[in-house]
């Protein structure tokens, strides 16, 4: 086994636990796309052509409202605009590859997966290698969401709305956050970011997310212990050994993707 | 909504998340990144994902629910406590889901 397959196998195999608490979500969602009255054929399409959960969640919901469609559009663009974030941050270890990958990854960059891979790339270890990881995970996640929306549009009102399946969404995002929760800096953005999007939430428009967001990441850069500070100025925007020749496969990445190893 | 509005909405959608998507990673190598940035993008996982999860189990509709009745707080607590010691995610999401059903009968 070549180390790609290795890698390609491992992102999948972590995010198989992940997938437990995806698949009552998507079920949910094909039934709450199907109970908004929206055709069989148009509720799993969303699936492709948006690929997330939230942002499809909630369009169901003011598709099912009778909201004008443009604050849909708008609504379902802010919910999403979370993954600016995720884009800008799995930027730096994605430069090397041919725009192609790069195309495809960002296809696949949902909550789930970039958590996953974005642990895996903050770990020390051969970096040419990860893309082959995110994309492990990431079309794991893809088939298992476009098979269990399509499960929830063909079953429509035939899952009680009682079972509560929707609680699978945050419980995946605790099994997710948790373990990432490892100096008192983390803590104090993950505490203001969930305080601050509880208190905003009547905000228009889901905007208390985004805002939630920007505060808890302020708090825990001004936590940040100094040396940590020192560490990871050597973060993934420092590793420029070299050109890459070959389109698809990035040179190797100077070992320097550890942020804080040496800090705390 | 007619059919035609349904698919452009869906389409609008999908075509501006991608784009959201692939801002940086396409954008990266054509611009300086200042190093506060690079530091706080660190915490991107832990705030957004937190700023989902807190409304999910203290806003009961849009009231705050501290109550013991909120079998989502108990669950959900229940659950972080369970991916705080074990770190696996599978019993976390098992243990929270068996939970909220066993409160509910409660």
């Amino acid at each position: 086994m070549t180390s790609k397959h290795a890698e390609f196998l491992a992102g999948i195999k972590d995010i198989l636990p992940i997938l437990m608490g995806v698949i009552p979500f998507g079920l949910i969602y094909g039934v709450s796309a199907r109970g908004a009255g929206i055709v069989a054929p148009a509720a799993q399409a969303m699936s492709f052509i948006v690929f997330a959960g939230s942002a499809q969640f909630v369009t169901a919901q003011l598709i099912g409202a009778s909201v004008p469609w443009g604050i849909i559009v708008l609504t379902a663009v802010i919910i999403n605009l979370r993954h600016a974030l995720y884009s800008a941050s799995v930027a730096p270890y994605l430069k090397r590859l041919h725009v192609l990958w790069r195309l495809l990854l960002a296809y696949l960059l949902t909550d789930e997966a970039y958590a996953v891979a974005i642990t895996h790339y903050q770990r020390p270890g051969d970096m040419t290698r990860k893309h082959w990881y995110f994309l492990g995970t990431g079309l794991a996640l893809w088939g298992t969401w476009q098979a269990s929306t399509a499960i929830g549009v063909v079953l429509g009102a035939q899952v009680p709305a009682d079972w509560s399946l929707d609680f699978t969404l945050p419980l995946t995002f605790i099994a997710l956050v948790v373990p990432m929760l490892k100096d008192r800096a983390g803590l104090a953005a993950a505490i203001t970011a969930g305080v601050i999007a509880v208190l905003a939430a009547g905000l228009p428009l889901k905007l208390g997310l985004l805002l939630a967001t920007l505060m808890g990441m302020t708090v825990g850069l001004c936590l940040e212990p100094r040396d940590r500070k020192r560490a990871s100025m050597f973060g993934p925007e420092e590793q420029d050994a070299g050109q890459t020749s070959d389109p698809i496969e990035p040179v190797e990445i100077a070992p320097a993707s550890r942020p804080g190893k040496d800090g705390v | 909504m007619g059919p035609i509005e349904l698919w452009l909405t869906f389409l609008c959608i999908g075509v501006i998340t991608y784009a959201i998507r692939l801002s940086f990673i396409l954008l990266f190598e054509k611009m300086v990144i200042p190093s506060f940035l690079m530091r706080a993008l660190r915490f991107v996982p832990l705030a957004v994902l937190s700023a989902i999860i807190l409304p999910a189990l203290f806003l009961d509709g849009s009231r705050l629910d501290l109550s013991l009745g909120n079998a989502r707080l108990l669950a959900g607590s229940i659950a972080a406590v369970v991916a705080w010691r074990t770190k696996n995610a599978l019993l976390t999401i098992v243990v929270g889901m068996v939970g909220l059903w066993v409160l509910h009968i409660l």
